[in-house]
């Protein structure tokens, strides 16, 4: 499907760079918006003007959120910042597109790992889909290949689902430095946020397995009703993060051949997050931010995929191959 | 002769303790120490040899069988026969090695803890199987939280022997936490069982556990 109309929502690193990167892929951006401001154009927006208007700090147009929601496009991308609970404002994003019977393809994992079954209630009654892809592992087309093997065929996914922990983990590793230490590098490299609970803590790791979780457990519903009694929750998932590790601990296991990294594993029982040892040379043991994921299937075997988990052009890579599917 | 010497002294002793223990009995008990063929060697209780065999996995590396049968030499016991073949492997690329041996019952354990202290996997001791090995870290405050009482509830309650445990040298700052490895034998089909338990007495201690991900 190429010539899509977009409408971008959110203009962080990913929103704009799907902006920017949407004409290579044969698409017309006509709203690009933030919290407060947008830029619309049924001919399509100048995203280079608009984005360097919001940085001179002007807000990306005269327009508002809610007109880039109210024009005509064929997709809505929605990339705000993800939200936890009720997932606003970016549920209501979406609720309002599929209304419109138009298509959405989400960045923010809020709706689909905090109201999964809500989604798929919107989307039933609706000519749209919903494809988020660019919600778990970034770039790493990990649903799709769920979805291309057959959810009900997948029996676990697993894997390393968060740069910064993985990037914290693998330096603790080959430097034997303090979590302290490598985190306040990790911060100066932008690689950590200034509060890097979400991340350290497997907050945004568990989000991301909830998701995987849910779209395993979909394969196996009847209906809508059904899918809600079995998705399942951040609040049901164990989860335990990294934050405080010592370095003795990494020493101790490289002693013995072995790593530890922050692994999630998502199951139709089961969310589980927490630090784990991986063999040191191992599928898993990935280092930097790079993320990895393990997919358990009954007659392929184990698959796995590693890329970027993270970063804007990475994953509106990720968004734009969703706007490609929604043909 | 010293030999005597010592043989009397054995009797004399186990007489002793025999009258300490039941005077009641003094006369069958004496009779019975003096027939007691026990007492004329050096092991006490339990000293009879029998056979034992032992199932090892070597890597296949220089010196392993010789690292393997050091402790059955160093403890007294008598080799009755190695089946090592070079050809033969397990899935995960090491060589199976049986050991039949002969010793007393008490001396067996320090063998098998010999074998064990040469890095070496024991599979099976008396068909009695340790298939499974697993390693778990801990971290916290494993020290002001006692870890040898940690152990010693892992071991009687997740029917695993604590083969190995390596402790990272506690921090002289007290609020860091420390963090120690410790590889557990489980009998095989015990695994998840064993680090249920060990999930359990951690979280008593506010320890974190850092687990294998499955099958490593």
């Amino acid at each position: 499907m190429s010539d899509v109309r977009l409408a971008v929502l959110g203009a962080g690193a990913v929103g704009s760079s799907v902006a920017d990167l949407a004409g290579e892929y044969g698409h017309d951006v006509v709203a690009l918006a933030d919290s407060s401001t947008a830029a619309v154009d049924p001919d399509g927006v100048d995203t280079t003007a608009a984005l360097s208007q919001k940085a001179d700090g002007a807000g990306l147009g005269s327009a508002t959120p809610e007109d880039a929601l109210a024009t005509d496009y064929d997709v809505l991308v929605e990339a705000t910042p993800t939200t936890l609970g009720d997932a606003q404002p970016g549920f209501g994003h979406l609720a309002t597109a599929l209304e419109r019977d138009r298509h959405v393809v989400l960045a923010n994992k809020g709706p689909v790992a905090e109201r999964y079954a809500d989604v798929r209630e919107l989307e039933v009654d609706s000519a749209g889909t919903v494809l988020f892809e660019a919600t778990v592992g970034g770039a790493i087309p990990i649903l799709s290949t769920v979805s291309d093997l057959g959810a009900s065929r997948v029996d676990a996914v697993r894997g390393v689902l968060n740069g910064t922990a993985n990037f914290v983990l693998s330096r603790m590793a080959a430097e034997s430095v303090a979590y302290e230490h490598v985190l306040a590098e990790a911060q100066d490299l932008g690689v950590a946020e200034a509060d890097p609970s979400f991340d350290v803590e497997g907050t945004d790791a568990a989000l991301k397995c909830v998701i995987l979780a849910n779209r395993l457990v979909e394969a196996d519903a009847a209906d809508v009703d059904d899918l809600r009694e079995r998705t399942t929750s951040l609040e049901a998932a164990e989860v335990e993060g990294i934050r405080g590790l010592p370095a003795d601990a990494l020493e101790l296991a490289a002693e013995d051949g072995r790593t530890v990294r922050l692994v999630g594993e998502a199951t139709r029982d089961a969310v589980r997050v927490g630090p784990r040892l991986v063999p040191e040379h191992g599928t898993l043991a990935v280092s930097g931010t790079r993320n990895i994921v393990e997919i358990e299937s009954t007659h392929a075997g184990q698959l796995a995929i590693s890329g970027r988990g993270a970063g804007g052009d990475a994953t509106a890579s990720a968004v734009l191959s969703d706007v490609g599917r929604l043909s | 002769m010293p030999l005597e010497e010592t043989d009397t002294d054995n009797l004399a002793t186990g007489v002793e303790e025999k009258l300490e223990a039941d005077t009641d009995n003094l006369a069958t008990r004496v009779e019975d120490a003096v027939d007691d063929e026990e007492l004329e060697t050096d092991g006490g209780p339990g000293s009879d040899p029998q056979v034992h065999t032992i199932m090892l996995e070597l890597p296949d590396e220089p010196g392993q069988l010789l690292a393997a049968l050091q402790p059955v030499a160093e403890n007294g016991g008598n080799l009755l026969s190695v089946v090592h073949e070079r050809g033969d492997r397990t899935p995960r690329g090491r060589i199976p090695v049986e050991i039949a041996l002969e010793c007393p019952p008490v001396r067996f354990e320090s063998i098998l803890d010999g074998v064990r202290d040469a890095g070496l996997t024991v599979v099976e001791a008396d068909a009695e199987s340790y298939a499974d090995e697993v390693v778990v870290v801990l971290v916290g405050h494993l020290v002001d939280t006692g870890l040898s009482g940690t152990l010693q509830e892992i071991r009687e309650n997740a029917e695993a022997t604590v083969a190995d445990v390596a402790l990272s040298a506690p921090e002289a700052d007290e609020e860091q936490p420390s963090a120690a490895r410790l590889h557990l034998r489980a009998r095989e089909g015990c695994v998840e069982r064993a680090l249920s338990t060990v999930r359990a007495v951690a979280d008593e201690k506010d320890l974190t556990v850092i687990e294998p991900l499955g099958g490593v």
